[in-house]
């Protein structure tokens, strides 16, 4: 059976490809007739190709389970996305403007604290935040900026509008995947790039490596940058050995680093090397032994001694995760206006701060209607979905609300927009989100897209990979 | 580089040569037998014996039937050192060392892991599991002549080399045993057998240097008809020929001209060096080989701890540093 999109319907949602049954975008034209013109067996071939290529490329990712843990194939859905480029201009520079306003905030928050003295945001809320790092009061790192990577994700409305729903700055995860996805898609459908102006995405490395390069302590052409991984274990494991790969650097476990003189070494096959900078995929809390959790084997014992003095750059910096909070998230748009003078480009999506009495009032009588998430969870565990959750699940929810409401925001369900995944016979929607990956150092980059997260569900909004979530590959298109 | 990463390569580089050395022993060792005449001694217990795990196999086995010694060595999870457990070993260290290693190569390792994973079946038959074995052999080539032509000839070079290089010349000295009097007690002269194998004596001894892919090189080398006493010198001295023991431990030396603090190593190699450079091949076989293959697979062994001591174990790093 081939394909037929007068039978796709999206129905009142956005969709990516169709604006309606039979009308495919105009962007998306050269690619839904394309499809079209595939056989059945043509499709299940290319279907099957795209698994050989995960297979033998290897890219996966670490499901934990209580029978082991498991290395997953990457799911993939080969129909890409398709963003204009003249719609992603606007998007791009609103992400660099959102990263520069989080920096001079959490620069601030350590450092004084202007905006609680402005009276702007309410200083107890950080100081009372899981992620506030007492030890980082006063450190000023270089260009000022904390949080270097950025993975922030975005959904759009059911008229297409792009919204922010949460910066990710503590250790943002995916851009492998984003990576490996483009490199997919030029396996299995060669062709389609003749006819597509598509932005590529393949500089990204390089402009991670120049990123962690530029906050050495010791100005050099080559300095010693390692990616911190916790190891084979970890979910991102792929991720972090792809990215080490892709820079030339060397991949390291806490195992393999030491402090001596507040000095960090590695330890190689010529002895001890210095270490200038740390790409760490560890969370702040099992960085140092010395400092946080005194039994996490990950880390390194001295490694906060050593930052603290300047003489490593650990990326991001410890501490940046204050600002990666669901309830600090509701002030970006007054943090861009009070740092920077400018108005958000990209809106935030409406919230409700549970701490504010009169707010948590509308959350507790709306349960039904509004998500509910915690402050400091990742992943999309510990949420409410309230049009899709039972009366025990909400009766519970109030429980824990009111318990602590410093924990809890909510937003109304915004309907994730939609786009064609190939299932068995047909194009069926499937709601997705999109995570870009932006940079700061001396300059700031935004990656061309992102990765393209799908509840491969029917209905479902949850993306997570963790959740069974998949993928596609995205592509900003001149035209 | 890092000692983790150094240890990593290294390993990597020793199972998937003990991979394919594996799949070539099994291979013409399975193609010799059907040369042989039915009866004799050389049975299927000889491959148990190379491989140097009686005790292991005796543990879970009863008899020495084809199928059960080709499935301890190929598959079975019981045996540390079937085929597929060094794959699955050498997929592992490839797989966590992808930073440092070409991506074709990690592609490669993980397709041969694939193959093996997905056509291991106790019940292959003799025309699959030659084909399979054939397969797994070409595979582990292309992966080696990978390393060589698109890996930058650096230090994780040379320790893949050293994994390679070390594990080889392992095999070559187990398998100039399995092709001496020791394992096949008729050549011991003990019985009446003596004249039933003595025609076929040749025939093993052109399997050993088959298992070894040596066989038309000895032919241009030593231009005489196959026999035991040359085989042995060609296979423990020549310098030409990438699987004899001499040659493997020149590439190591080469190897570690791009190491620091390699004086140690250097000295373990040059002991190896001398053990089979001297030895004298006729009156070795005169004598029984047993106790010079103990010493020489002692020596080669003393090589791996002291690469282990100097390069893989942080306490020696941290006191250097």
């Amino acid at each position: 059976m081939t394909i037929k999109w007068k039978s796709y319907n999206p129905g009142e949602f956005y969709d990516e490809l169709i604006s309606s049954p039979g009308y495919p975008r105009k962007i998306a034209r050269i690619l839904t007739t394309y499809l079209a013109s595939l056989s059945h067996e043509e499709l299940q071939q290319r279907k099957a190709a795209v698994e050989h290529a995960i297979k033998s490329m290897g890219i996966s990712f670490t499901v934990y389970s209580e029978a082991g843990n498991i290395d997953r194939q990457w799911p993939f859905d080969l129909v890409p996305r398709i963003i204009p480029e003249k719609e992603w201009l606007s998007t791009s520079e609103g992400l660099k403007q959102r990263q520069r306003a989080l920096n001079c905030f959490i620069h601030d928050v350590y450092n004084g604290g202007k905006i609680f003295k402005d009276k702007i945001l309410p200083e107890e809320l950080i100081k009372k935040s899981k992620n506030y790092r007492k030890e980082c009061e006063g450190m000023k790192p270089i260009h000022e900026v904390w949080a270097h990577i950025c993975g922030t994700d975005l959904i759009r409305d059911e008229k297409g509008k792009f919204f922010v729903l949460e910066d990710n700055l503590r250790v943002p995860s995916g851009v492998s995947y984003m990576l490996e996805n483009r490199t997919v898609t030029k396996r299995v459908f060669p062709e389609l790039f003749e006819n597509y102006d598509i932005q590529p995405i393949t500089e990204y490395p390089s402009q991670l490596f120049d990123t962690l390069a530029a906050i050495s302590p010791e100005p050099k052409d080559y300095p010693e940058v390692v990616v911190l991984t916790p190891g084979i274990y970890n979910s991102a494991y792929f991720e972090h050995s792809f990215l080490a790969q892709q820079m030339g650097c060397e991949l390291v476990q806490g195992s393999d680093l030491v402090v001596e003189d507040d000095h960090v070494f590695m330890k190689t096959i010529d002895g001890l090397a210095s270490v200038d900078v740390i790409y760490r995929r560890i969370d702040d809390q099992f960085l140092d032994p010395e400092v946080f959790y005194p039994d996490s084997a990950l880390g390194v014992p001295g490694l906060m001694r050593a930052w603290l003095k300047g003489n490593v750059g650990l990326v991001n910096a410890p501490g940046a995760g204050v600002a990666d909070d669901k309830v600090i998230y509701t002030f970006v748009p007054e943090m861009i206006k009070y740092y920077l003078g400018e108005d958000a480009i990209l809106p935030n999506v409406p919230s409700f701060l549970c701490v504010d009495k009169k707010q948590c009032q509308h959350v507790l009588q709306n349960l039904d209607k509004l998500v509910v998430k915690p402050a400091n969870e990742s992943g999309g565990y510990g949420m409410l979905i309230g049009p899709h959750s039972t009366k025990k699940e909400r009766t519970e929810f109030a429980r824990k609300i009111k318990a602590n409401p410093r924990e809890y925001m909510a937003q109304p369900l915004i309907s994730l927009s939609t786009s064609p995944v190939l299932g068995e016979h047909n194009m069926e929607p499937r709601h997705i989100d999109l995570r870009p990956f932006c940079l700061q150092g001396a300059k700031s980059y935004v990656t061309a897209g992102g990765l393209t997260r799908v509840a491969m569900i029917k209905g479902s909004y949850v993306v997570n990979s963790s959740q069974g979530g998949g993928s596609k590959d995205t592509w900003i298109v001149r035209g | 580089m890092l000692s983790s990463v150094a240890e990593r390569v290294y390993w990597l580089g020793r199972y998937l040569e003990r991979a394919e050395n594996a799949a070539r022993l099994l291979k013409v060792y399975s193609a010799m037998l059907f040369d042989l005449p039915r009866g004799t001694s050389l049975d299927w217990s000889t491959l148990i014996d190379i491989s140097g795990s009686h005790e292991k196999y005796e543990e879970h086995y009863d008899n020495y039937d084809e199928k059960s010694v080709v499935h301890f060595l190929f598959s079975d999870s019981k045996n540390s050192n079937s085929i597929f457990a060094s794959l699955v070993l050498a997929r592992e260290n490839a797989r966590t060392s992808r930073e440092v290693i070409p991506s074709e190569t990690w592609e490669q390792v993980n397709a041969l892991y694939y193959t093996v994973k997905e056509n291991i079946n106790p019940r292959l038959g003799r025309a699959n599991r030659y084909k399979l074995l054939e397969e797994i052999i070409a595979d582990s080539q292309r992966i080696e002549g990978m390393f060589v032509s698109s890996m930058s000839h650096n230090q994780a070079y040379s320790f893949i080399e050293l994994g390679r290089k070390l594990e080889r010349a392992d095999m070559t000295s187990r398998l100039v045993d399995v092709g001496s009097i020791n394992l096949i007690p008729a050549f011991s002269g003990k019985n009446e057998e003596d004249s039933l194998i003595e025609p076929y004596e040749n025939i093993i001894w052109i399997n050993v240097l088959r298992c070894l892919g040596g066989f038309q090189a000895y032919r241009q080398q030593v231009h005489n008809r196959v026999s035991g006493n040359l085989v042995v010198r060609f296979l423990l001295q020549d310098e030409e020929f990438p699987r004899a023991i001499s040659f493997c431990l020149s590439a190591l030396v080469d190897n570690l001209e791009r190491l620091p603090n390699d004086d140690d190593v250097k000295r373990a190699v040059s002991r190896v060096k001398r053990i089979t450079g001297e030895v004298d091949v006729e009156s070795l076989l005169e004598r029984g080989l047993l106790e010079f293959i103990d010493e020489l697979q002692i020596s080669i062994a003393d090589i791996h701890e002291e690469i282990s001591r100097i390069w893989f174990s942080p306490e020696t790093i941290q006191e250097t540093g």
